[in-house]
């Protein structure tokens, strides 16, 4: 099928009429390029903002208290209150949507300095979790273990520190791992340095300058009896995360004789709420692509068929031409869509590898400005090749038309008209 | 050879139509060198479009070496044109983006003739006209008698039966058309059969036999032996003009 005279044919033909060549397939570049640009750039504003929170899980509900706003059963309005071990327990075995649930004790934070390491001190924020925290929102260890079930049951004074903890309390050669630290006057074992995944802090602080300790532990320890602070809760699959909220606040302030209208008396809030408005945010800027990205493409498949309906034109006495000198309508007609397709290709070809060339270096020197890779909001650009391709697709059967369609004209004439034709 | 048997071609031209061929009856032997004379609008460029297959014909028959050329699809139309005619034009109409050779092997690459072998035939071509030393100019580098010598070797490189010239001295100054004259007589001597259009009587006066086209009709056939005549009447002519 490979005709290589036809080719040869098709590229001097390019060759020899470089600026009407360069013109068409510059339409065509351009589409593609500014099309892989701008979905590389919608892409990485989306991965850049999703990235900070992504590895929170998206099915996830916290509570705190607040003093209540009712007078109820006997109490009065602006009462404090508090969360207690018999709510977990009982959560744990009555409400079957709950996936994980992590109650929270939060530490002594307006202390000031309030953890010593010989002559090392610093101010950080002390929590006392369960295991199943760990996957709400993901923390990975970067050295030694995650806080265990085994450390709740047995209240052992061990700890997870965050980077930010490291580098104030220990010197650069030294291995925190079975190291001691002092926290509000307890010492507690270093079994591992952990690294937040997301960016959605709860309890305020930087998360590098987190300490945790087992929740049992932390209860114990600093004599906060079976009080509670703060719930951590997933739902199951298929139950929606914003019900079992609702539901959880119904049964808690049910168990404090808290008045069921009490809007004020629980604080709480759910991830789902805050996807669904990324969501919306990204869906947004997808649509807006795409809107550009569909117009782009049309200005380029309008510029193809416009520059071929030119040549075409230029082009009719050439046919009648080839045609007195016995080329037929099929040969030409396959010539000048060869030569369509061919430039369309080569030129979206271009257009798709000089785009996606682009983004990767503005990745590269995105990356190099920023090399501990947080906190950034433009991050790893990327295509969608089925699209670029399809893109690429619809450019050239365009081609295909734009060319067909003034050469079934150009062949239909008599030839001697064509040759006429001036 | 070429048998024209009542040939009637009008153009509509918007409402009214132009009536060009009013019924031309003519028989044109193999090895002929004719020349179609006429006044402008008298038809005779119609007339060797239609033998030529670059135009079709209203009313009559065409036979051509045995074959009724009527109603043929485009495809057939360019194979007899490939097969059977050269065409000469009086504005030369070269491919101005390709150089001398390729011109003329254009009509072999039509034939599928491999590139290399058609530009091979096309230099045997171009030497015989004395243009080996412009093969690989472009046109526009090139003179009007030079581009003409071209255009006939891309005619004459399909071997054709028939070589149609409309006008092919138009567009030169009398040297240069005589010179080429000389060219399609050397073509017509080796058993090719040529058919000019012209207006000017002396290039008409070199060839073998003058139609005189009158209003869409054959007016006069001036054959070998009255040429003598006709040329001393030419040579009257331009003495009382």
């Amino acid at each position: 099928m490979f005709d290589l005279d036809l080719w040869n044919e098709i590229i001097s033909a390019l060759k020899k009429n470089r600026l009407r060549s360069f013109m068409t397939a510059f339409g065509v570049f351009w589409g593609i390029f500014m099309l892989i640009i701008m979905s590389g750039a919608g892409k990485a504003l989306e991965n850049g903002v999703l990235d900070g929170v992504k590895a929170f899980a998206t099915n996830s509900a916290f509570f705190w208290t607040e003093r209540t706003s009712i007078p109820y059963e006997g109490f009065q309005r602006g009462r404090r209150w508090n969360y207690e071990n018999t709510d977990i327990q009982y959560i744990l075995e009555n409400v079957k949507e709950v996936e994980y649930l992590s109650p929270r004790l939060f530490g002594n934070q307006q202390a000031g300095n309030n953890t010593i390491r010989g002559e090392r001190t610093g101010a950080f924020n002390v929590y006392g979790d369960y295991p199943d925290y760990f996957k709400i929102d993901r923390w990975t260890p970067v050295k030694g273990r995650l806080i265990n079930e085994i450390d709740i049951l047995q209240e052992r004074k061990v700890c997870n520190i965050g980077e930010r903890v490291v580098e104030v309390m220990f010197a650069k050669d030294e291995d925190p791992i079975g190291q001691y630290l002092k926290v509000s006057g307890v010492y507690f074992q270093v079994v591992g340095i952990i690294h937040a995944e997301t960016e959605i802090n709860i309890g305020g602080g930087k998360k590098e300058e987190t300490i945790i300790i087992p929740f049992s532990t932390m209860q114990t320890t600093y004599n906060y009896g079976n009080v509670v602070h703060f719930f951590s809760v997933t739902s199951k699959p298929g139950t929606k995360v914003s019900d079992l909220e609702d539901k959880l606040k119904t049964i808690l302030k049910n168990r404090h004789k808290v008045a069921p209208d009490d809007l004020q008396a629980i604080g709480s809030f759910n991830i789902e709420k805050e996807f669904l408005k990324f969501s919306a945010l990204f869906l947004g800027i997808q649509v807006l692509t795409w809107i550009v990205g569909i117009g782009t493409l049309l200005a380029g498949v309008i510029g193809v068929s416009n520059i071929m309906l030119v040549i075409i034109k230029e082009r009719t006495q050439e046919i009648g031409i080839q045609r007195a000198i016995g080329a037929t309508p099929a040969v030409v007609i396959k010539h000048i869509v060869a030569e369509s397709v061919f430039l369309t290709v080569m030129a979206g070809y271009i257009g798709l590898s000089l785009g996606v060339g682009v983004l990767e270096l503005l990745n590269q020197i995105l990356l190099n400005a920023n090399s501990s890779g947080d906190g950034m909001f433009f991050r790893n650009p990327e295509v969608n090749l089925t699209m670029a391709l399809s893109a690429l697709g619809v450019l050239v059967v365009s081609g295909i038309i734009a060319g067909l369609i003034p050469a079934k004209r150009a062949v239909s004439i008599k030839p001697i008209d064509a040759i006429r034709d001036e | 050879m070429i048998r024209l048997n009542n040939i009637h071609k009008s153009y509509e031209m918007g409402s009214n139509s132009l009536h060009v061929l009013k019924g031309i009856d003519l028989n044109i032997e193999q090895g002929d060198f004719v020349s179609i004379m006429g006044s402008s609008g008298s038809g005779k460029s119609t007339l060797l479009n239609i033998l030529g297959m670059l135009d079709n014909y209203d009313k009559g028959t065409y036979h051509l070496s045995g074959n009724l050329i009527a109603n043929m699809s485009e495809k057939k139309a360019a194979k007899y044109r490939n097969d059977m005619v050269g065409f000469v034009f009086q504005s030369f109409n070269l491919i101005s983006f390709k150089n001398a050779m390729e011109n003329v092997a254009l009509p072999l690459y039509y034939k599928g003739v491999p590139r290399k072998k058609r530009n091979q035939i096309a230099m045997e071509y171009l030497e015989k006209l004395g243009l080996k030393e412009w093969a690989n100019h472009m046109p526009s580098e090139m003179s009007g008698g030079q581009k003409q010598r071209v255009a006939i070797a891309r005619a004459l490189i399909s071997q054709p039966k028939i070589i149609l010239a409309d006008e092919p001295t138009g567009a030169l100054d009398t040297a240069t058309s005589y010179e080429v004259m000389e060219i399609l007589k050397e073509i017509n001597a080796s058993g090719i059969t040529v058919i000019i259009v012209t207006h000017e009587h002396d290039i008409a006066a070199m060839t073998r036999q003058i139609i005189r086209l009158k209003d869409g009709l054959i007016h006069e056939i001036i054959r070998n032996g009255e040429l003598k005549q006709f040329q001393k009447n030419y040579m009257k002519e331009l003495e009382t003009a």
